[in-house]
C-alpha cells in the first residue's frame, strides 16, 4: 500500500530552533531516509523550496495570469513529502511517527493513502 | 524459440537450478543471487545466440560459477578480517523438486506479506527484480532492498532448506497459500494508470499453485485455492468495462466468463470438497462454482451460497465472511434480513467505516427501497475506499439513487 507523508512547516517555528536542534532535524530526517531505503519501504523523498517562490497559476478567458504564491495563506505550509510502499495503514503511522517533526510543535505529519499513480517511478 | 518461450523456460527452471545449488552450498541468499544473474544473462544469450543443448545444466554452471566467486570474494575479506570459517561440504544433490522447500523459505513466518510475495516471485517464480518492482509499482532499488532484507531475514533466523517439521507444516502451509492468494489479489488491484507493462501476477499466482498441488495433490485446500484462482479468473474479462469501469456479478455478460477456466475450476473445487477436512479457500471455491453454475444472475442458487457462508463463518470466523452471508441472506430472505445480520457487525472495530460495509449496506437499503439512506451510504462508502475504480463505481449508483 502506498502512502503519501506529507509535512507541514511552520517557518517561525522553524527559526525559533537552535542551532543543535536544526541539526538534529536534517540528521533525523537524514537517519529515516537510510532506514526506509534498506527496508525497501521508500518510493522517493522531496523538499519544497521556499513558499516565498511559488507561483499561482490560472486561466482566466483562456489567458494564463500568474502571481505570486502560496496560494493558501496559512501559518503553515506544505514543505516536503515522503512517498512510501508499506505492508498496512499501521505501518505508515509507525514510520510517520519516526520523522523528527512529529516530536515538534507547530510541524505537521500527515499521512494519506495513494489511490492512483503513473508515471516512470525511477527518479 | 522466440523471447516468450525462453521466459517460460527460464521461469519453469530457475526454482529447480536454485534448489539444487542450494543443496550443495548450502546458502539461500547467495545461491539466489546467483540464479538470478545466471537468468539474467540466459535471458539475453538464448534468443540471440541459440538455445544451449542443456538449458538446466547451462544454467547450473553459470550460477555456479558466479556463486564460487562471490564465495573467493567473501573469503578473501574474511581472510583479511582474520576470522576464518569453514564452507559447508558439498552435498549430493538428490534429484527432487525443490519447489515447496524454496516456497516455504520465502513465505517464512518472520517476514512481512510485501517480503514474502517479493521473494517468492523473485526465487519461486523466477521473475526479474525490475519485473516484480513494476508489478508493485515501486522503484526498482525499493523491490531490490525488500528483497536483500528479506533475505537477511531469513539467515538472521537461521532456516535451514529442508521442509518444516511435519508438527509446524500446516501452519507453514497456510502461510504459502495465503502468500500465492496475496499475488493473485495483487493482479486484480487496479489502481494504476500503466496496466500494460506490468507482469500478469494473477497468471503467476495460478503458475505457482499449480506447481505446489503436483507435489500436494491430495491437500484439500491447495487444490481449493487453484480452483478458487480458475473460477475468479474465469470472470475477469466480464468484471470491467473497455473505460475501466468495474461492473458487478449480477450484472456481468455471463458469455464473456471463460468457460474452459470455469470448467476446470468446477472440477477442482469438487474435488477439493472430498478431502477429509475443510477449510476456506474449498468453501469460497465451492462459492464461486456455484455462481459459475448459474446461467443468470436471477438463477443463482442462493439458498446454497448462504449455506456455504454459514460453514465459512463457523470454521474461520471473520467479519467479511458474515458480510457476504449478509448479501447472500438478503438474496433468499429480502433486504431487511440481510440488514440485520449486517447490524451484528456494527460494534466490530475491524469494520468500523470500512467502506465494503457501508456499500454493501448501501446496497440492500436500495433494495429495500430506502434510496436517501442508500444514496447517504454510497457516498459515505465512496469516500471510505482507496481504489479509483471502486469509488468510480460507488458514485455512480450514488447518483442513481439521489432523492
Amino acid at each position: 500500500m502506498k502512502f503519501l507523508i506529507s509535512l507541514h512547516v511552520n517557518p517561525a517555528v522553524l527559526d525559533a530552533l537552535t542551532d543543535e536542534e536544526k541539526m538534529a532535524l536534517g540528521s533525523g530526517h537524514g537517519a529515516f531516509i537510510e532506514a526506509l531505503k534498506a527496508s525497501g519501504e521508500l518510493i522517493t523523498t522531496q523538499a519544497l523550496a521556499d513558499p516565498s517562490q511559488a507561483a499561482v497559476v490560472s486561466v482566466r478567458d483562456g489567458q494564463p495570469v500568474v502571481t505570486d504564491g502560496p496560494f493558501l495563506e496559512s501559518k503553515e505550509y506544505f514543505g516536503g513529502l515522503y512517498l512510501i510502499d508499506v505492508e498496512s495503514k499501521e505501518r505508515a503511522i509507525e514510520l510517520a511517527a519516526q520523522i523528527p517533526d512529529a516530536a515538534i510543535d507547530g510541524l505537521g505529519v500527515e499521512v494519506r493513502q495513494v489511490m492512483f499513480s503513473d508515471g516512470p517511478l525511477e527518479a | 524459440m522466440t523471447t516468450t518461450a525462453v521466459e517460460d523456460l527460464l521461469r519453469e527452471l530457475a526454482p529447480q537450478v536454485l534448489g539444487a545449488l542450494v543443496r550443495r552450498h548450502g546458502q539461500f541468499e547467495g545461491c539466489e543471487d546467483a540464479v538470478q544473474e545466471a537468468v539474467l544473462a540466459a535471458a539475453v544469450q538464448w534468443p540471440a545466440e541459440g538455445m544451449p543443448d542443456n538449458p538446466r545444466g547451462w544454467l547450473m554452471t553459470v550460477a555456479s560459477r558466479r556463486l564460487i566467486d562471490q564465495l573467493r570474494s567473501d573469503h578473501a575479506r574474511r581472510e583479511r578480517e582474520s576470522a576464518t570459517a569453514a564452507e559447508p561440504p558439498p552435498e549430493d544433490v538428490p534429484d527432487t523438486d525443490d519447489t515447496l522447500v524454496l516456497l516455504f523459505l520465502c513465505c517464512h513466518p518472520t517476514l512481512t506479506a510485501a517480503s514474502q510475495t517479493a521473494l517468492t516471485l523473485r526465487a519461486v517464480g523466477g521473475l526479474t527484480t525490475a519485473e516484480i518492482a513494476r508489478a508493485f509499482l515501486v522503484p526498482e532499488a525499493t523491490m531490490a532492498a525488500r528483497i536483500s532484507r528479506a533475505k537477511q531475514r531469513i539467515k538472521a533466523a537461521g532456516s535451514t532448506f529442508s521442509l518444516p517439521a511435519d508438527a509446524e507444516r500446516g501452519e507453514r502451509l497456510r502461510v504459502v497459500l495465503h502468500v500465492l492468494y496475496l499475488i493473485f489479489n495483487e493482479g486484480y488491484t487496479a489502481s494504476s494508470g500503466r496496466e500494460l507493462d506490468r507482469p500478469d501476477l494473477a497468471r503467476e499466482a495460478i503458475r505457482l499453485t499449480r506447481m505446489v498441488r503436483v507435489q500436494l495433490p491430495d491437500d484439500g485446500e491447495v487444490t481449493g485455492l487453484l480452483a478458487l484462482m480458475l473460477l475468479t479468473h474465469a470472470r475477469r474479462e466480464a468484471r470491467t468495462t473497455p473505460a475501466g469501469d468495474l461492473v458487478p456479478l449480477d450484472e456481468q455478460d455471463r458469455a464473456r466468463w471463460d468457460r474452459a477456466l470455469i470448467d476446470e475450476g468446477t472440477e477442482l473445487a469438487k474435488a477439493s470438497l472430498a478431502a477429509p477436512a475443510l477449510g476456506p479457500y474449498q468453501l469460497q471455491a465451492a462459492i464461486a462454482a456455484t455462481h459459475a453454475d448459474a446461467a443468470t444472475a436471477e438463477q443463482t442458487n442462493w439458498p446454497q451460497v448462504h449455506a456455504a457462508y454459514l460453514i465459512l463463518e463457523r470454521i474461520a470466523p471473520n467479519p467479511m465472511v458474515t458480510l457476504n452471508r449478509a448479501v447472500a441472506l438478503a438474496e433468499t430472505e429480502g433486504p431487511r434480513a440481510g440488514l440485520a445480520l449486517l447490524a451484528t457487525l456494527d460494534g466490530d472495530d475491524r469494520m468500523a467505516g470500512h467502506h465494503r460495509l457501508l456499500s454493501v449496506r448501501a446496497h440492500l437499503l436500495e433494495k429495500a427501497g430506502d434510496t436517501a439512506a442508500a444514496y447517504e451510504h454510497y457516498r459515505r462508502a465512496a469516500k471510505s475506499t482507496a481504489s479509483l475504480a471502486e469509488r468510480r463505481y460507488l458514485e455512480s449508483r450514488a447518483s442513481r439513487v439521489r432523492p
